[in-house]
Parts: C-alpha cells; structure tokens; sequence
C-alpha cells in the first residue's frame, strides 16, 4: 500500500468547498434551530398541562428515530403526495439543499428544546419572585431573566449539541450534497485512493470541532462572567465580607 | 403488518439492525474496558494512545468512519494480502464493516464513561484489596468491574441508544438493514413517505424497547436505591 500525499494535496481545493457547504448546514440549522427550540422549550417548562403534552410527541419522533430515516422522510417521502408537489412549497421540498436544511433544523430543535427546558426548570424559584416582586409581566420576566439566565446554564451542552450537529451533517451527502463528506466521496470515486481523502476529511472535521470548542469556551466565560466576578480590591480592603 | 407484501422485508431489515447493534454493543463495550483500563494505566504511551483513540474518533462523523472502514479496509486487506503473494480484490463485507465501525465508536464514547464510573469507586476499595493480598487485576475483575457495572449503566444505556440510531448508517454501504429494505420497498412501490415512516415507527419502537430494557436494568442492578419505590 502506497500513501500518496499528492492526492491530498491536489484535490484540497474541492473538500475545502466542502467545508463551506458543511459550514453553512451547521450554523443555518443550528440557528432556525434554537430559534424553534425555545418557544418549545417554553412549552415544555409550562404550568398548563395541554401546552406541556403539545410539542412531546414531536420531540418524542425526532429523538427516538435516525436522521437518516428524517432526512430521507423529508427528501423522497414529501414527493409522494400530489398536494405537495402541487404546492407553493414543492421549489424548497425539491432542493435537497433546504431538505437537509429542515431535516436538521427538526432534529436539533428537538434535542435542544430538551435541554433548554432543562435550563429554564434549574432556575432558582427567588429569581422568578423576585421579578415578580417587581411587577414584571410573564414577557419581561421570560425576556429579561429566564432566558438570558437558561442560556447561560444550557451553553456548555449546547455545545455539544452543534458539535454532534457538526458530525451529522456528513449525512448531508447521502442526498447528493457536496458537503465535507460528500466532496471526499466524489473525489475517491475518480482516484480511488480512500485512505488518503477520508483521512484528510476527518482531519478537516477534527480541526472544526476544535475552533468550535475553542469559541463556545469563549462565549462562555463572556455570557458567564458573573460567575467569574472578583470584587474589587479597594472593597474587599474596607469590608473582608465582601469576597465572596 | 403487510404494506403492500413488504411488511416481513422490513420487519427482516429491523432484525439485521438489531443483529448488528447488539453485536456493536459487545465489541464497543470490550473497546470501552480497554480504553478506560489505558487511559488510568500508569503507563504514559497507553494513556496517549487512548486519548489520541478518543479524540480522533469523537471529532469524526460516524458515516465518516463507517465509508472508512469499508472502502479504506479492503485497500489495507488487499496491502496485507500482497505480501503473501494474494492479488485478488478482497471486499469487506457490510456487516463486518459496519460493526467495526460503531464498535470503535462506541468504545470511544464509553470509554469516557467507564472511566468516570471506574474512577467514582472509593481508592480505599483498591487498598483493601491489596492489603487482602489481590493482585491489581484480580482487584479490577472481582472487586471495581462489578460495581462499575451499575455507576456505568445510565450513561451506556444512552450510548446504546445513539449506536441503535447510527446502525442507519450501514445502509449507507449496502447493508440489508431497515433503512435499506425500506429503501428497496420504495423503490418498487413509488410510495416513499409509507415506508419511511413504517421504517421511523420500527426504530422508534426499537428505542423505546432500548429505554425500558435500561430503565430495569438500572432498578435491578441498584436494588437498594429509593428510586425503585418512586
């Protein structure tokens, strides 16, 4: 078995255009995503039971099944029926772009309205009395401190879960997209070296992964800071209390 | 369940997948024990090389691993077999593929939890046992495994539960699995939505059944905890 570092090198340009289209699918989902997740989330973590039981089953199919079965469901499933090919929606349903777009927006949603939900019932109960305290409406109260202090709790996890998200997207090339994976497939179709190509994929999604880990680290530490708050010296000289 | 004359297709697909998961599950679990035992070896080259396993193959997709192994496998088989003069093509099959490929995954992800389960146990059990006169092994086979056992048990159980979801994958490389038999189903009825979601509700089945099999497995091996009661 010969290594051949040239076919890396030749057809590095292609799986860099991979990395975009992978890109684009992560950070696209990933975004209508968590703007799904949270009004489901706030379902979940609801008082009323009707509005609790509402979004179970959709969470319930999406995390007990493969994406692979959702994104297929999606991409070759919706053409089965006349009423949607005959739709205004057919030109998106078509693309199997924006059905792994949707396909991944379902699935992370529903993991992350799990753990946003997790977040919103770790608050402390004095924090929502408080605000109620001060006469903020359920809005404000949800805009101003359950929220900002669930996303705060849910970082980490989340984190992992676009991690995860990031890895799922190599099932993007299954519907003919030439993300990562798929660009590595078409490219060992023509020089059948898949040792080599495959290698150089993974390296290309283990570098991803990092930058990822490297920046939620970051976002952390800003969005957590008060966790992190040292009182300044000249306070703690006038009252040693205050330290902590 | 008929679905036009394809319901023992699929339900024969859904046995494959289960074949293939348990069989995963074995070898990923043996993986796990290894990679944890290496990662707490005092020995430095074992604890580099399971961390290097560990990083490597969680920063990777699954399907990613799983073409690796089925494409890249026959390549290094074929190298191999050219030292003892054998020039023929050699072709992996897909299941042995594919349980390569989830069980060194699976072991990547298990060995993380193994080795918080193992590292949970009290050092003073370690001590005891060697001042019982029990070698390090013998320790770790009668005295820590068996109590890892049920510290390991929630997080294996939703390891198994991701691996039962990535079997998917193999279908990718021609495995007679259920996502494959629907596919097939699909293309000779032109209905692909009824069998996707015959093929999602199947799955879906499979969890659930996976959950409640970790659920009695948790209560039994922890009989003494209060959670049985509630």
């Amino acid at each position: 078995m010969n290594w051949d570092w040239n076919v890396i090198i030749d057809y590095y340009p292609r799986l860099l255009d991979g990395v975009w289209v992978t890109l684009e699918l992560v950070f696209l989902s990933g975004l209508l995503g968590l703007l799904l997740a949270v009004p489901v989330a706030l379902m979940r973590a609801s008082h009323n039971r009707w509005l609790r039981m509402l979004p179970f089953g959709y969470i319930f199919f999406f995390r007990g099944t493969p994406l692979l079965v959702q994104i297929f469901l999606i991409y070759y499933g919706a053409s089965q029926f006349e009423v949607v090919r005959e739709s205004a929606l057919w030109p998106i349903l078509r693309e199997p772009y924006w059905c792994a777009i949707i396909a991944f927006t379902l699935n992370t949603a529903a993991y992350t309205a799990e753990l946003i939900r997790g977040a919103i019932q770790a608050i402390p109960k004095g924090e929502l009395e408080a605000a109620d305290a001060f006469g903020m409406s359920r809005m404000l109260k949800i805009r101003r401190i359950v929220l900002p202090r669930a996303f705060g709790t849910v970082l980490p996890a989340y984190g992992n879960e676009l991690i995860l998200m990031l890895k799922s997207s190599s099932l993007a090339s299954t519907i003919t997209l030439l993300d990562i994976t798929g660009a590595a497939r078409t490219i060992i179709a023509r020089t059948y070296t898949p040792l080599e190509i495959f290698f150089a994929a993974g390296v290309l999604y283990l570098v991803i992964t990092a930058v990822m880990i490297g920046c939620f680290r970051l976002l952390e530490k800003r969005l957590n800071r008060h966790q992190h708050y040292k009182m300044p010296a000249e306070l703690v000289a006038v009252d040693p209390r205050l330290k902590d | 369940m008929d679905l036009l004359g394809f319901g023992d297709l699929l339900l024969s697909g859904a046995w494959v997948t289960v074949k293939l998961a348990l069989t995963s599950l074995v070898f990923g679990l043996l993986f796990g024990l290894i990679g944890a035992a290496a990662k707490l070896s005092s020995f430095w080259p074992a604890r580099a090389l399971a961390t290097l396993y560990t990083t490597f193959v969680r920063g990777i997709p699954e399907l990613l691993l799983v073409l690796t192994i089925y494409f890249g496998g026959s390549v290094i088989l074929m190298a191999i077999a050219e030292q003892f003069g054998y020039t023929d093509y050699i072709e992996i099959s897909a299941f042995a593929a594919g349980v390569a490929a989830l069980s060194i995954a699976f072991g990547a992800y298990s060995t993380e939890v193994l080795r918080g389960a193992i590292q949970a146990i009290p050092k003073g059990q370690w001590e005891s046992a060697q001042a019982l006169g029990m070698t390090p092994l013998k320790t770790f086979f009668r005295i820590i495994l068996p109590q890892v056992w049920r510290l390991a048990l929630p997080g294996l159980g939703n390891l198994f539960q991701v691996l039962l979801k990535d079997t998917a994958l193999v279908s990718v490389i021609g495995l007679d699995d259920l996502m494959r038999q629907a596919y097939v189903a699909t293309g000779s009825t032109n209905q692909p939505f009824t069998f996707y979601m015959a093929a999602a509700l199947i799955y879906l089945g499979l969890t659930v059944l996976s959950t409640a099999t970790t659920s009695w497995l948790e209560r039994r091996s922890d009989p003494a905890s209060t959670r049985a009661v509630t």
